[in-house]
């Protein structure tokens, strides 16, 4: 493992981090805890608001919780709703990033390796479905699926979102693959090794950074999708967590506190994913934005 | 999007095929077998096909078909039962674009693209600068202003909600700062105030996004090139507006590709936000008018021709950008196959 990240730090041409981290000056942290304050606070309302009474939103909208209700917490915990859905959108979260990952590296090492014609056109094609968004094809995209037998279905909903984020995925992984020294391919053609097997043995453990980068934004973006279920599922048994806060908001909607501790809950494993990840996303894109 | 590919890729097919004792050897058996024409030989065209296949077929049936389909849609009457009959040709398009609220929302997006590249930018491209300085905590910092971006628009928007309502714990702290008039404030309801209120979310929420991506971009930049400002005794903010801004000009034109695409296509905050009061409140967009007065009215012909005047929209919009602003970057990510 620690061969391949000597290559890949090669590869993007950047070695960071100095070996002694020193403080900062106090106005760079006023300016950082400053904005760190404006992002979080929202989501701290959120979170402490789960804990509160609904008489305090009344009396007193932005104090810290009185009654520190946990109740509301362990009831959402004990909810058999809310683990449905966690497993819904889980389950579509994984398939979709799998499938995004698979199907987008195979498609960008054609695009980034091999001289066919054709091949301009067909980035083209994958880049240009940046500029469809899900909007406007989704009504066609409901029948479809009914017409497939797919409605209410979580394939319904995972094959679409591989389709709607290939686009990004292959702009991404094109320059980083491009990126994997040519010396490399003619060593590994001089072994006797195919293109295909320099796909599987040389160029997918290279391209680990950039696979964790794109699978990271379709988690994200599957996780956290509301339009597409929004049209395909349509019994409450399949629904995902963003149509059950959606759903618990509209049917709780005296019951502030309970909605946000719902909310809240359904927040967190995003936000695990994404703490893990984070600065494995930086170092992904990094290739991609250098072009 | 990929203007210049078709005339460089061949020179650079040509490049890689005259390359490495294999290739030869390649070409010299597809030279028998069947006739040579991307230069891989037949082997590398099942390649192709086997590599490639997957992902085209479900792209284009998940993605262009689909988008096709609404522009067929889009010439009818239709109730969204059965096969569309009733052709109306252009009459869809002439109702929407006569619409004032339809002209109302496109100016929404248009008012979204131009204030999130005006206010975003800015703030990120600072934020960024502030994060690439090595400094103890950094990471954690990063982490928690990543977080609004990451969390759904669903959440984002009910928690928004309960904040900016009137009373609500928004207005109690601006009171507590003693703003009591900003405090008396209809943050969502007002039709000139609204639109700000939704700048300030979109802000919050995509912020992260382009500190990202800066980041990103930044971590491109050579460290030879702070050493030798250094060197010459440049000041940090010297360096910064000399070498970081300039090398970064790249990243920066990319990010405001996605973030004019992103804003003309606005649904989800708004739809979870406003709902259907959003067209009173100055904040539909044209997807949040394709909805309501497409699927939700039971006029799925309409709300297709909606869906294909957004299209065309954005598209123009990426094209124009593509052309005068993405143009310099010879090498950019998103300028072509290369």
């Amino acid at each position: 493992m620690a061969g391949k990240n000597v290559t890949y730090h090669t590869v993007s041409g950047r070695v960071r981090r100095g070996s002694k981290t020193q403080w900062g000056s106090p106005a760079v942290y006023f300016c950082a805890l400053l904005a760190v304050a404006v992002c979080i606070g929202p989501v701290l309302f959120i979170i402490l608001g789960g804990l509160r009474s609904n008489s305090e939103f009344t009396t007193s909208p932005a104090a810290l919780p009185k009654a520190w209700k946990w109740s509301q917490y362990v009831e959402v915990v004990n909810s058999s709703d809310f683990w449905g859905q966690f497993s819904n959108s889980a389950i579509c979260a994984v398939f979709t990033t799998t499938g995004v990952v698979a199907l987008g590296v195979m498609a960008s090492y054609v695009l980034a390796r091999y001289p066919v014609k054709g091949r301009g056109a067909m980035y083209a094609l994958f880049a240009a479905g940046l500029m469809f968004p899900l909007t406007v094809a989704i009504t066609p995209l409901y029948l479809m699926i009914q017409a497939m037998g797919l409605l209410g279905t979580k394939a319904g909903v995972i094959l679409p979102q591989i389709a709607f984020q290939l686009p990004i995925t292959i702009v991404i992984l094109v320059p980083f693959l491009r990126a994997i020294p040519r010396e490399l391919e003619e060593a590994a053609a001089i072994d006797g090794s195919s293109r295909l097997g320099f796909f599987w043995r040389m160029v997918l453990p290279l391209s680990v950074p950039g696979l964790v980068t794109v699978a990271i934004l379709a988690f994200v973006a599957s996780w956290n999708s509301y339009m597409l279920p929004l049209f395909i599922l349509s019994d409450t048994a399949n629904y995902t967590l963003p149509l059950g806060v959606a759903a618990f908001a509209t049917e709780h909607s005296v019951d502030t506190a309970k909605v946000l501790a719902f909310t809240s809950i359904s927040m967190i494993p995003a936000l695990v994913f994404f703490s893990i990840f984070e600065r494995r996303i930086v170092g992904g894109l990094t290739g991609a934005v250098k072009g | 999007m990929a203007s210049t590919s078709p005339s460089v890729a061949p020179r650079k097919a040509d490049a890689l095929a005259g390359s490495g004792p294999r290739r030869s050897r390649a070409e010299a058996r597809s030279r028998r077998g069947a006739p040579r024409r991307g230069g891989i030989g037949w082997r590398g065209r099942v390649e192709v096909a086997l590599l490639s296949g997957p992902a085209l077929v479900v792209f284009v049936t998940f993605v262009i078909f689909p988008v096709i389909l609404a522009a067929y849609f889009g010439f009818f009457r239709w109730r969204g039962y059965g096969v569309p009959t009733d052709f109306i040709g252009f009459d869809n398009y002439r109702w929407i674009l006569g619409d004032p609220y339809f002209r109302a929302a496109l100016a929404h997006n248009a008012f979204v693209v131009v204030m999130s590249i005006i206010i975003q930018g800015p703030v990120a491209l600072g934020l960024a600068l502030l994060l690439n300085r090595k400094m103890r905590g950094r990471s954690l910092i990063r982490v928690l202003l990543f977080v609004p971006y990451v969390l759904s628009e669903v959440i984002v928007g009910t928690g928004w909600r309960l904040i900016l309502q009137p009373a609500g714990a928004f207005s109690a702290i601006l009171e507590a700062l003693g703003l009591d008039k900003l405090a008396h404030w209809d943050w969502l309801g007002s039709e000139t105030i609204a639109p700000w209120t939704m700048m300030m979310i979109l802000t919050w929420k995509y912020i992260g996004f382009a500190v990202i991506l800066f980041l990103a971009g930044m971590q491109g930049i050579p460290e030879e090139l702070y050493e030798a400002g250094a060197v010459d005794g440049a000041s940090y903010w010297r360096m910064q507006f000399s070498i970081t801004l300039p090398l970064l000009a790249p990243t920066v034109r990319i990010w405001g590709f996605l973030t004019i695409i992103g804003s003309l296509q606005l649904f989800d905050l708004i739809y979870i936000m406003w709902g259907p009061v959003a067209k009173f409140t100055g904040v539909s967009t044209m997807a949040t008018y394709m909805v309501y007065e497409g699927r939700e009215s039971n006029a799925y012909g309409y709300g297709n021709a909606t869906a294909v005047i957004l299209f065309i929209v954005t598209f123009t919009c990426a094209l124009l950008y593509q052309r005068f602003v993405l143009r310099r970057d010879t090498d950019g990510a998103l300028t072509g196959g290369r």
